[in-house]
C-alpha cells in the first residue's frame, strides 16, 4: 500500500506493510493502549469487557463439558437400557467412555482455542485502532 | 517372574539414553536456565514434553490394573486425566503463563502480593509434588521385582538416582527434551504391544469375559461401595485437580506467549488422547489371560505380564521389554518433573539466596536432592496401594487447594489475602487428613472409605465455599494489587511488545 507524501518532502512512493504503517504512525495512537497498560478509569473498564467476554467463553466450554461429559454417570443411573446397550459385542459404556470421548474433548478444545483468539484480536484491533 | 535379561536391557537402555539426551543441556546457569529453559521452547517440543511428563506410572500401569480389577467405571480415570487438560486450558492457560511467574508461590505473590500466603503455597507444592513421587517410585520397584525378581527398594532408588543425576545437571532445558522423548516412547511401548495383543485375541476367537458386572457402569463390581459418588469425586479431583499439580503449572512458563500457551495445551489434549486409547485394552484382556491377577496386589503389573502371556518366544520377549522401558520412561519423565518443581520451589523459598548454601545452580543441586530423598524414604516405608489410587490423593489435594486459588484469583478481583488463605487451610487441610487417614490406616468400611479414598467431591466444594465466603468477609488492605494482576493477566501480550 503507498503512504501519503508529506508536505515538502520527495516525491517518491513508498512501499510498506500494513502493519508497518500501523506501527509507524504509533506515536500519535499511544493513548488507549496507555489508559490499558496503566489503568486509568477507560482501561480498566476495557480490560474488565475483555475479561468477562473470555470468562463467559471459559464458562460456556465448562458448562458443556459438565452437561455432556459430567451428566454420562447419571444417564447410566437413569436408563438401565442405555447402560446396558451394546455396540458390537461391547458395552456402551466402553465404547462412550473408552473411544468416543476423546475426539469429543479435542474439538471442544479446538474450538475454545479458536474463539479465545478471536477475542483477543478484536480486542488489540479496538485498542490500537481507538 | 520372566528372569530373562531382555527387558533388564531395555530398561539400562532407556536410562542411558535419558541421560545422555539430558546431559545435552548441562550448560544451564541462571535460575531462568534451570526452571523455565530461559522460555525458548517450541510448541510441538513443548507439548510432547508435557505429555511425556504426565502420563505416569498411574496411567501406563495403574489404569489397565484397575480396569483388571473394577471393571468400566475405572475408565474415568483416563477420561478424568484428560479432561483435566481441557479445563486447564479453558481457564488457566493463557493468563497462567501472562503471569510471568516461574512456579505457583510466584502467582500466589504476583496476585495477592502476600509472603504469607507465597510460604502457604510453597508448602502445599512441596506436599503435592512428594505425594505424587510417592507412586512413581513404587511402581518402579514393582516393575523391576516382577521383571528380575529383585526386592522392591531397588527400583525406588534407582529412578530416584537418575532424576536427581539429570535434574540436577541440566535442570529444565535438558528435561524438555528427555521428556518429549519420552512421550513417544510410551506411545510406542503402548500402543504396538496393544494393537499385536487385540491381533491375537481377534485370531484365539474373541473370547469374552462372562460375569456381565465387569462390563457394566456403577456395578461397583470388585467390592467397591457407593460406586457413584466415588465417580463424581474422581470426575472432580482429576478435572479440577489437573490444573493444581506443580510439575503441570512450571511446563506454562515455557510458552513465549498466552495464544501460544493455549495451542501448545490443544497439542497436549490431542497426544493423551491418542495414548489413552491403549492402556484401557490391556486391562480388558487381562481379565481373559491373566484374569488371576485381578484384585490382588499384583493388579498394576498387568501391562507388564500380559504381552508375554499372550506371546511365546522372541515376539513376547520383544515386546514385554518394550512394555518395560516405556514404564521406565513413565517413571523416569514424570520424576523428573516433579522434582524439578518441588527442587524449584525449595530452591527459592527455603534455601535461600545469600544462605550459607551458596550460589543458585548449588542451592538447585541441594534441593533436588532433598525433592527426591524425601519420597524415597516414603516409598521404602509406606504400605502399597494401587498406583492410580495413590496418584488420585494427590489429585484430590491439588484440586481442593490450588484450582481455587487460581481459578478465583484469575477470574475474580474479589478474592482477597484471607479469602485465598482460608479456602487453602480448610480445602488442603481436609484433603491431606483424608490422605494421611488412607494410607496410614486404611482401608475402611463403606461409607468411611468412599469418603476418605475419593476426598474430592466434598473437598473441593468446601475449598470453593471458604475461599468465597472468606473473601466477602474481608477486604484487602491494597486493592490495586488484584486489579494489576488482572489486568497483566488477561492483557494480550501484543499491547505490550508494540509499544
Amino acid at each position: 500500500m503507498t503512504t501519503p507524501v508529506p508536505d515538502g518532502a520527495p516525491r517518491r512512493e513508498v512501499i510498506t506493510h500494513r502493519r508497518t504503517a500501523a506501527a509507524r504512525s504509533n506515536s500519535q495512537r499511544r493513548g488507549v493502549r496507555r489508559d490499558v497498560t496503566e489503568q486509568t478509569e477507560l482501561g480498566v473498564t476495557l480490560m474488565r469487557s475483555l475479561r468477562r467476554a473470555q470468562l463467559r467463553l471459559a464458562l460456556v466450554v465448562g458448562i458443556v463439558i459438565a452437561v455432556v461429559v459430567g451428566g454420562i454417570p447419571l444417564l447410566f443411573l437413569a436408563f438401565p437400557a442405555v447402560r446396558d446397550a451394546r455396540v458390537s459385542g461391547l458395552s456402551l459404556g466402553w465404547v462412550v467412555l473408552g473411544v468416543l470421548v476423546f475426539p469429543l474433548i479435542c474439538v471442544t478444545g479446538w474450538l475454545y482455542v479458536r474463539a479465545a483468539d478471536r477475542e483477543e484480536n478484536e480486542f488489540v484491533d479496538l485498542v490500537e485502532r481507538s | 517372574m520372566t528372569g530373562s535379561w531382555w527387558p533388564v536391557a531395555a530398561i539400562i537402555a532407556v536410562i542411558l539414553a535419558t541421560a545422555t539426551v539430558g546431559t545435552l543441556g548441562v550448560r544451564s546457569r541462571t535460575t531462568s536456565d534451570f526452571l523455565v529453559a530461559s522460555r525458548s521452547v517450541s510448541p510441538l517440543l513443548n507439548a510432547s514434553a508435557i505429555g511425556g511428563e504426565y502420563l505416569s506410572a498411574a496411567s501406563f500401569l495403574g489404569i489397565a490394573g484397575l480396569v483388571l480389577t473394577y471393571g468400566v467405571d475405572m475408565l474415568w480415570f483416563p477420561v478424568g486425566y484428560t479432561v483435566g487438560y481441557l479445563v486447564l486450558l479453558v481457564l488457566v492457560a493463557a493468563p497462567l503463563r501472562r503471569s510471568g511467574a516461574y512456579t505457583l508461590p510466584d502467582f500466589a505473590e504476583m496476585r495477592f502480593g502476600s509472603l504469607r500466603l507465597r510460604m502457604l503455597s510453597s508448602v502445599l507444592v512441596v506436599l503435592i509434588g512428594w505425594l505424587y513421587l510417592l507412586p512413581q517410585l513404587q511402581g518402579a520397584g514393582i516393575t523391576l521385582r516382577v521383571l528380575t525378581g529383585a526386592p522392591q527398594w531397588v527400583g525406588a532408588v534407582v529412578v530416584a538416582v537418575v532424576v536427581s543425576v539429570t535434574v540436577a545437571a541440566g535442570g529444565m532445558r535438558s528435561i524438555t527434551v528427555v521428556q518429549a522423548f519420552q512421550y513417544w516412547l510410551k506411545l510406542a511401548a503402548i500402543a504396538l504391544p496393544a494393537v499385536l495383543l487385540v491381533g491375537a485375541w481377534y485370531r484365539d476367537g474373541a473370547p469374552v469375559f462372562a460375569d456381565g458386572d465387569w462390563g457394566t457402569p456403577l456395578s461397583g463390581y470388585g467390592g467397591r461401595a457407593y460406586p457413584l459418588y466415588s465417580t463424581y469425586s474422581i470426575v472432580l479431583a482429576t478435572f479440577l485437580g489437573t490444573m493444581g499439580l506443580p510439575h503441570v503449572l512450571v511446563r506454562f512458563y515455557t510458552n513465549p506467549d498466552g495464544g501460544a500457551a493455549r495451542r501448545t495445551t490443544l497439542a497436549v489434549l490431542g497426544l493423551l488422547s491418542v495414548f489413552y486409547l491403549f492402556p484401557p485394552v490391556f486391562g480388558a484382556l487381562g481379565r481373559i489371560y491373566t484374569p488371576e491377577l485381578a484384585g490382588t496386589s499384583a493388579a498394576d503389573t498387568v501391562v507388564l505380564l500380559l504381552p508375554g502371556r499372550v506371546f511365546g518366544g522372541w515376539v513376547g520377549q520383544a515386546l514385554s521389554s518394550l512394555v518395560a522401558a516405556g514404564a521406565f520412561a513413565a517413571f523416569l519423565s514424570t520424576a523428573s518433573g516433579l522434582s524439578l518443581s518441588v527442587a524449584g520451589v525449595l530452591t527459592q523459598d527455603v534455601l535461600r539466596r545469600g544462605s550459607r548454601f551458596g550460589g543458585v545452580a548449588n542451592r538447585f543441586r541441594l534441593s533436588t536432592v532433598i525433592a527426591v530423598a524425601v519420597p524415597v524414604v516414603l516409598a521404602l516405608v509406606a504400605g502399597r496401594t494401587d498406583l492410580a489410587q495413590t496418584v488420585t490423593l494427590a489429585f484430590a489435594v491439588a484440586a481442593s487447594t490450588f484450582c481455587p486459588l487460581l481459578v478465583l484469583g484469575i477470574w475474580w478481583p474479589r478474592l482477597t489475602v484471607r479469602g485465598a488463605i482460608a479456602s487453602l487451610v480448610v480445602g488442603g487441610g481436609s484433603a491431606l487428613v483424608a490422605v494421611v487417614a488412607v494410607l496410614a490406616f486404611g482401608p475402611f468400611d463403606g461409607l468411611t472409605q468412599a469418603l476418605l479414598a475419593q476426598p474430592a467431591a466434598w473437598t473441593v466444594p468446601l475449598a470453593f465455599i471458604s475461599a468465597i465466603v472468606a473473601s466477602l468477609a474481608t477486604r484487602d488492605r491494597d486493592p490495586r494489587i488484584a486489579l494489576s494482576a488482572l489486568t497483566r493477566l488477561h492483557s494480550p501480550e501484543e499491547l505490550e511488545t508494540r509499544r
